[in-house]
């Protein structure tokens, strides 16, 4: 197990297959949590945890689970650790379980964690199916800080709100002029699917405009060594 | 482009239906000015140059020629529709944030035209109605305030306009029937109701119908979505009137208010939104008369003209298959 593999993994977890803009699992949670910044970054976090513990504990039993019965397995595996988790949320961070609410238990269900689960810790070894886990999730936790700030931003003129859920006495910070009245539509569901359609198509650019780069690059260099 | 079949006399170009319909608008707006001021001139030309220069930079972003985009004037109708649906004392950046979610999101971001499913002025107002619900409610009352006054609301920072609006004349009913002991035959007595609705409106809605008639004479539009629309507005209203007379007003008033009769003859009809079959086009607008019905009492909105129409637009590819008319010469199906 070289580092250059496990690179490749992280890199495909955080941008080439990201989970959000690529493979667009797990939606519900993303439209629903990202409404701000604060928010978002929390469950992508706590989804990140389960599914770099759930790929290393999976990868690690996958020898000894019966194919025939893996779904109910790898599902019993997530639970306990969601479970583990919900309670630490609500013992640590009660503030925050409130306003998450059922959408930390729900991680059970969230797809990305059983499609990594099965489509990689149940074929690779613990090392690689953490690393794929925390990419996935890594790459998660940055596009549901993207879309729930930019929805923040967009839809109040703030930033961290909610941030005194975690560290007591800091404040949310406004980043647009006070009379700035607010486009409240970014924070309703509408505005979940029209920034995450921005988003997507801001992915699909940046890649259309790399292969072109690389295409054009690739001729140059090619010649000198045809000539 | 040309609109009809070959070997028709009379050339048909979008331009020319555009013009048209501009010109279809202007009594409406000629009377609106009349009892409400100037707000709605300036609302109607920061609209126009916001519409134009988003169609522009939109055109030139997709590499599409501009002039001619430019010149089918298809733009400057949806622009004159947002300024004519929205309140004429907005802050001018509403209609100007409207007029661009029309032109990039609702028209140029499903294909331009004749490709967007829903009606782009429509898609803007219902927009700014959830966004900016309080602004999208605050409309001048006639000859209250003068054009210094409204020109400081829409240019002006900070608004104190509670004391200033008055209500529309569907909001005035809606919330005078909640009171206790009110009726309609009461209400329309009062403040802010003229001879047959809202003081003021009744005009502007006649004048859209003189429009609206022209439309037709001109065979612009078809009999259809206008007749079907009005007719079932009209056929519920008298129904429920009957029933309960204390608590519905009538056809009259149901007709004349809001924003049925832009709808009937100008919002409805846009050609690339709505139904295209003459029994679609029955079908379409009696089912948005039947949601704008449902949502003027029973919801929460000021109007139900725009949700009706963006419903409708939804339903037009299904429509549209179900009312296709048999080929010259084929059998029909009985």
């Amino acid at each position: 197990m070289n580092l250059k593999h496990l690179r490749e993994i992280a890199h495909a977890g955080i941008w080439k297959s990201n989970t959000g803009l690529v493979q667009l699992l797990g939606l519900c949670p993303i439209l629903a949590v990202s409404t701000n910044l604060i928010n978002g970054i929390s469950l992508g976090l706590a989804t990140a945890v389960v599914m770099a513990i759930s790929g290393a504990v999976v990868a690690a039993l996958r020898t000894l689970i019966p194919y025939e019965i893996r779904i109910p397995v790898f599902i019993l595996i997530i639970a306990a650790l969601v479970t583990v988790l919900d309670l630490a949320f609500n013992a640590y961070l009660h503030s925050l379980y409130l306003v998450l609410g059922i959408f930390v238990p729900l991680i059970v269900t969230n797809c990305i964690v059983l499609a990594r689960v099965e489509a990689f810790a149940a074929k690779n070894g613990p090392l690689s199916s953490a690393v794929d886990g925390f990419a996935m999730g890594a790459g998660l936790v940055w596009l549901l800080a993207l879309l729930g700030g930019m929805r923040e931003l967009i839809g109040t003129g703030h930033l961290f709100n909610g941030i005194d859920m975690i560290i007591p006495s800091a404040q949310p910070l406004r980043v647009l002029p006070e009379a700035y009245p607010g486009f409240l539509v970014a924070i309703l569901p509408p505005g979940a699917f029209i920034s995450l359609a921005c988003l997507i198509a801001g992915k699909s650019w940046l890649d259309a405009r790399a292969a072109k780069r690389a295409a054009q690059a690739r001729p140059a260099a090619e010649q000198p060594a045809s000539a | 482009m040309s609109l009809n079949s070959p070997y028709l006399r009379k050339p048909t170009s979008v331009t020319r239906v555009m013009a048209e319909v501009l010109l279809a608008l202007v009594p409406a707006i000629a009377v609106y000015a009349w009892f409400f001021g100037v707000g709605i001139l300036v609302q109607i030309t920061l609209a126009t140059a916001a519409a134009i220069a988003f169609e522009a930079g939109f055109l030139k972003l997709r590499g599409r020629p501009i002039g001619r985009s430019l010149a089918d004037l298809s733009a400057v109708v949806t622009a004159w529709l947002i300024a004519l649906a929205f309140p004429s004392i907005g802050p001018w950046w509403l209609v100007v944030a409207a007029t661009a979610f029309a032109i990039v999101v609702a028209k140029h971001l499903y294909g331009g035209l004749g490709q967007n499913p829903f009606n782009p002025a429509m898609v803007a107002y219902a927009v700014m109605i959830v966004a900016f619900p309080a602004l999208m409610s605050q409309w001048p009352g006639a000859g209250h305030l003068d054009s210094a006054a409204q020109l400081e609301l829409i240019f002006g920072g900070a608004r104190s306009v509670d004391a200033i609006t008055a209500a529309t004349p569907l909001d005035a009913m809606r919330t005078g029937l909640r009171a206790e002991g009110s009726s309609v035959q009461a209400l329309l007595q009062g403040e802010g109701f003229g001879n047959f609705a809202g003081h003021g409106w009744e005009w502007i809605a006649v004048a859209f119908l003189i429009g609206g008639l022209y439309l037709l004479a001109r065979r612009i539009i078809t009999w259809h979505i206008p007749a079907a629309y009005l007719g079932t507005l009209a056929i519920l209203a008298t129904i429920a009137s009957f029933t309960a007379p204390q608590s519905y007003p009538g056809a009259v008033f149901s007709l004349f208010s809001g924003a049925a009769m832009l709808g009937a003859f100008f919002i409805l009809t846009d050609p690339v939104s709505g139904a295209t079959t003459p029994r679609g086009k029955l079908i379409y607008a009696a089912g948005a008369a039947l949601i704008t019905w449902i949502i003027r009492h029973f919801g929460a909105f000021p109007d139900g003209v725009a949700f009706a129409t963006l419903l409708m637009n939804l339903c037009v590819p299904l429509i549209d298959m179900k009312t296709q008319p048999p080929v010259f010469g084929h059998k029909t199906r009985n």
